[in-house]
């Protein structure tokens, strides 16, 4: 297979890579970029444990080519958090227990981030909905769904603050 | 109420970080998503391995070809076979006297009896070369008779799986207690239901992964796995690659859920460190989800006959079982084990005079079971809480007053069972009532009345569960049932605890940094617990049967306590006082009633390394192993309730409300208490609506990939309301039962049984599981068909008309 040359700015550093048109996106990640915090479940895209944001946009990354992504702008769990802090949806997963094996939860993160965009303070229902393309085999979802909701208060009153500082 | 699945039950806090809700300390890298899973370790040279498996169910070997994949650029190996003669065979564990163990190779020899059973592997510079050389290797097949049903088998003209055994059945069980036939004769009705428990998936969220490499010169074998053993699997691993077992070294560093399904020892764990020693690279291999759904253990899949002999005021006489268990076509490491567990726990939380249970494992052509999230105790909560509603059903009693009048009082623990095992504490009683008033039982039940006249079919079920937990002592278990830990107090004063249990998810680097932070006065952000790596960490058993805090945190326990006794001679010593008089707390080591006397952590442990001034007989260094061996299980218990609506139109079910008592003695952070109970509900209710491995008729499983196979969604699943009781086990210092697999063992029952509880007026006693609308409504036309509609009849005659759908 002829190889293509890719270009991906991924947690805003550029990654240049001859790649098989076949490569994931999700393998382009894991094994040329080496940023192994994406995971992978189930390769058909039915688990979610393989979402990035794509252009700010959750996508998963199982089922989009790295040729897919050439130009593109990727954010991985890696790169959420602009410094050494948490982002607050990090935080609110951690404070309210909201993981336990860890391994679903990138994923389950950057789709709460994608959710969290759409609808800064959805519902418990939205947010059950919400979250549907990711599955998570420990949590029964309570303290997802939970923290979620932390995530979204958190990130409302952080934006209050800071369009009070701003005025 | 709780709510938002918040339990408000009061934890015993019986120290300053003992009992509170205290933040994980695993979490801050994995929400980052900065450390390693085993797919995540990269080494250099590194090579990809794929395996090549059976399509067909049961078929011979004809002929196979790997010319074609092995002249791939890329490729560095196929192997069949005839290739690794030397390689031992996938180990069972367990020995019973008439247990048929089948040789098990671990790539197929001659035949293959499961679709997906390796036939050979590929080994290839990437992943991708690997995968597409796999297709290459041509394999010639002769289909023979497959064997699936498990009655069908056991008929004398059943195709065999084994000719040299001459029988499908894997082992017979019998367990026996009281006099069965004089409860036959003294009941007023015997209560009869036959079960199934279907067969399902446990799915753990990181597939299986398997990296290894050789390194001759050091003579040592290194095993990244994602495992729930690492000990166990090391001492495997050495036996069938013939090497000493100080030359292996496994590691489980992330490992991303088990629920027992990485309990284990795979084909996949000998083939991959063989083929690295044979090739002078690492090798990787990592399942792919339709490999972990088709080769990857499978739990349950059980048939039930159950008997209930019972007097007409709602008293139990005895219990009868009868109980096929399907092996599948090999035996893993404790496939035949898992149904004995259920013969010990049918017994339930009730008083039996008499029990006659006999188990059969039966060899099918499909993947092998063993031990899934509650490992043979939920089949057996299933049977005897399905059992009793029926019971109560037939009685026209409460299910939860029936339940009630057959409880063993307070007083009466510990308490032998019918099934001879020694139940060491419990309250049923106060769980159950509390877990009536936080449903709202009355009301639910006279709502329940109103709606049955109106054609609405609501459902209460209840479920009284008790569980086995702490596994366990050493006699009752094949490889050991103990647990070991290393404390070490390093000279900067930071602790070290080295752990046998190696957690996945369960948040023992928290739970045991809280309980070694109070025994020591310090903080837990100073303690550190390692576990996973056999190279650090002395021999231990691992997390399973939930005995992660119950025996692992015991063992942590008892070697803290050993490191008190030497602080205390090592500062009497220095301080002049005493050692009975030294007091360990608050960062400091003084003496009782002597403020002025008093050294820093930070001293005291310095000088236990410097050695300058030691008592005499004083080892030097601040470090104690234990190994802990329980002196008998512990029995976690609770009641679960929970009501339905169910759309007679559909047969959709709308879970309205789901209250869950649970009670696992003492508890160390309740935050982590909440989360195992939630996701083991989760689970357990999973089974009972949603998921069930299916195989057709030719053998293959139709549910092969996340598509198929319904792991349960966020909109699935309903918020919990949780509380606890609080009844500490006398049989570890610390009173903690384990709660990992209570959720996934009341629930199931309990859903099932609201939902039959619904449909009682249409006469359905029982619909076998999972409870999908399209099953649901299949039941509820057949019964329409035979009995007048709702509205016509009244609840109680309702009650007493029998129709099993």
């Amino acid at each position: 297979m002829k190889k293509k040359n890719v270009r991906i700015v991924i947690n805003g550093a550029e990654h240049c890579a001859e790649v098989e048109p076949r490569l994931l996106l999700v393998h382009f990640l894991r094994e040329i970029a080496g940023l192994t915090g994406t995971h992978i479940g189930c390769e058909t895209s039915l688990c979610g444990a393989c979402t990035v944001l794509l252009d700010g946009m959750a996508v998963k990354s199982c089922t989009v080519l790295a040729v897919q992504a050439d130009g593109r702008s990727i954010t991985t769990i890696e790169g959420l958090a602009a410094s050494e802090n948490l982002h607050p949806i990090q935080e609110a997963f951690w404070e309210e227990h909201g993981l336990q094996c860890g391994y679903c939860t990138p994923g389950m993160i950057l789709c709460a981030h994608d959710l969290l965009q759409q609808n800064a303070s959805p519902s418990e229902q939205e947010i059950r909905d919400g979250i549907g393309g990711n599955l998570c085999r420990c949590t029964g979802y309570q303290h997802i769904v939970n923290a979620v909701k932390a995530a979204s208060r958190k990130m409302n009153q952080r934006q209050r603050a800071a369009a009070r500082a701003a005025d | 109420m709780a709510s938002n699945g918040k339990s408000n039950g009061k934890a015993k806090g019986n120290g300053q970080w003992v009992g509170k809700r205290f933040k994980r300390k695993e979490d801050p890298r994995l929400v980052r998503g900065i450390s390693h899973y085993t797919d995540d370790i990269k080494l250099p040279r590194l090579v990809h391995c794929v395996f090549v498996r059976s399509p067909h169910a049961h078929a011979r070997i004809v002929s196979l070809n790997t010319e074609a994949a092995r002249s791939q650029p890329g490729v560095l190996a196929v192997i069949t076979s005839a290739d690794i003669e030397g390689l031992g065979m996938i180990p069972c564990a367990m020995q019973m006297p008439d247990l048929k163990i089948p040789a098990h190779p671990a790539l197929a020899k001659g035949r293959v009896r499961y679709v997906g059973e390796p036939v050979a592997a590929v080994v290839a510079e990437d992943a991708y070369i690997a995968r597409d050389a796999a297709e290459m290797v041509a394999v010639d097949y002769e289909p023979l008779p497959v064997v699936l049903d498990m009655e069908k088998a056991l008929q004398k003209d059943s195709a065999l799986i084994y000719q040299e055994f001459g029988t499908n059945k894997a082992f017979t069980h019998a367990m026996k207690s009281g006099d069965i036939e004089a409860a036959y004769k003294k009941a007023d009705r015997v209560v009869k239901v036959r079960l199934i428990n279907q067969r399902v998936a446990p799915t753990a969220m990181e597939p299986r992964s398997v990296v290894a490499e050789y390194l001759p010169g050091e003579n040592r074998l290194t095993i990244w796995a994602s495992t729930q053993i690492p000990h166990l699997l090391r001492t495997q691993v050495a036996i069938m690659v013939g090497l000493p077992e100080p030359a292996v070294r496994v590691i489980a560093p992330e490992v991303g859920g088990g629920f027992g399904s990485k309990l284990n020892v795979y084909a996949e764990d000998g083939v991959v460190p063989w083929l690295s020693m044979k090739l002078g690279r690492p090798v990787k291999w990592t399942e792919t989800r339709r490999e972990g759904l088709m080769v990857t253990i499978h739990g349950r899949d059980t048939i039930n006959y159950l008997e209930l002999p019972v007097k007409k005021d709602g008293t139990v006489l005895g219990l009868r079982a009868k109980v096929l268990a399907d092996m599948g076509a090999y035996h893993q490491l404790l496939t035949p084990l898992i149904p004995q567990l259920t013969a010990l726990m049918l017994p339930g939380c009730y008083k039996i005079p008499a029990f006659d249970c006999e188990i059969v494992g039966v060899f099918t052509n499909k993947m092998s079971t063993d031990a899934y999230r509650g490992a043979g105790r939920p089949e057996a909560a299933y049977d005897i809480e399905r059992l009793m509603d029926c019971a109560a059903r037939e009685l026209n009693l409460d299910p939860a007053k029936f339940r009630s009048k057959n409880f063993p009082q307070p007083r009466e623990f510990p308490f032998t069972t019918a099934a001879g095992l020694l139940y060491d504490s419990a309250n049923y009683q106060q769980s159950l009532k509390r877990a009536l008033q936080l449903a709202g039982y009355d009301k639910l039940r006279a709502r329940q009345k109103v709606g049955w006249k109106q054609g609405k079919y609501y459902g209460v079920g209840v479920s009284t569960y008790v569980e086995i937990c702490a596994i366990g002592p050493s006699a009752a278990t094949p490889a050991g049932g103990w647990e070991s830990a290393t404390v070490r107090i390093e000279p900067t004063g930071k602790v070290t605890v080295l752990t046998g249990a190696s957690p996945h998810g369960q948040g023992q680097e928290t739970t045991f940094a809280q309980l070694v932070a109070d025994q020591l006065g310090i903080n837990p952000d100073d303690i550190t617990i390692i576990h996973g790596d056999t190279l650090a960490v002395p021999y231990g058993i691992g997390t399973f049967g939930s005995r992660g805090t119950a025996v692992g945190g015991t063992a942590v326990y008892y070697a803290v306590e050993k490191l008190k006794i030497k602080i205390a001679a090592l500062a009497a010593h220095l301080l002049g006082a005493k050692p009975a008089d030294i007091v360990i707390a608050h960062g400091r080591v003084g003496v009782k009633g002597n403020a002025k006397k008093s050294m820093s952590w930070g001293e005291i442990i310095l000088a236990a390394y410097t050695a300058r001034s030691i008592p005499a007989g004083f080892e030097p260094g601040m470090e104690a192993t234990h190994f802990f061996e329980p002196s008998n299980f512990t029995f976690p218990f609770g009641t679960h309730i929970c009501a339905v609506e169910v759309d007679p139109e559909t047969g959709e079910i709308k879970i309205e409300k789901y209250v869950a008592v649970d009670d696992c003695g003492n508890v160390i952070n309740p935050m982590l208490v909440d989360g195992q109970v939630q996701g083991g509900i989760a689970q357990g209710l999973s089974q009972a609506l949603y998921e069930e491995m299916v195989y057709n008729e030719d053998g293959q499983p139709i549910t092969g990939s996340l598509m198929d196979y319904a792991v349960p969604k966020a909109a699935h699943i309903p918020e919990f309301i949780l509380d606890r009781t609080v009844t500490p086990t006398p049989v570890n210092p610390m009173g903690v039962k384990g709660v990992g697999e209570a959720g996934t063992i009341a629930s199931t029952p309990c859903m099932v049984n609201a939902v039959c509880d619904a449909l009682a007026p249409l006469g359905i006693t029982n619909i076998d599981m999972p409870l999908k609308p399209e099953r649901v409504w299949r039941a509820i036309a057949a019964a329409q068909a035979a009995v007048p509609p709702p509205s016509a009849t009244t609840a109680k005659s309702a009650r007493t008309a029998r129709r099993t759908a």
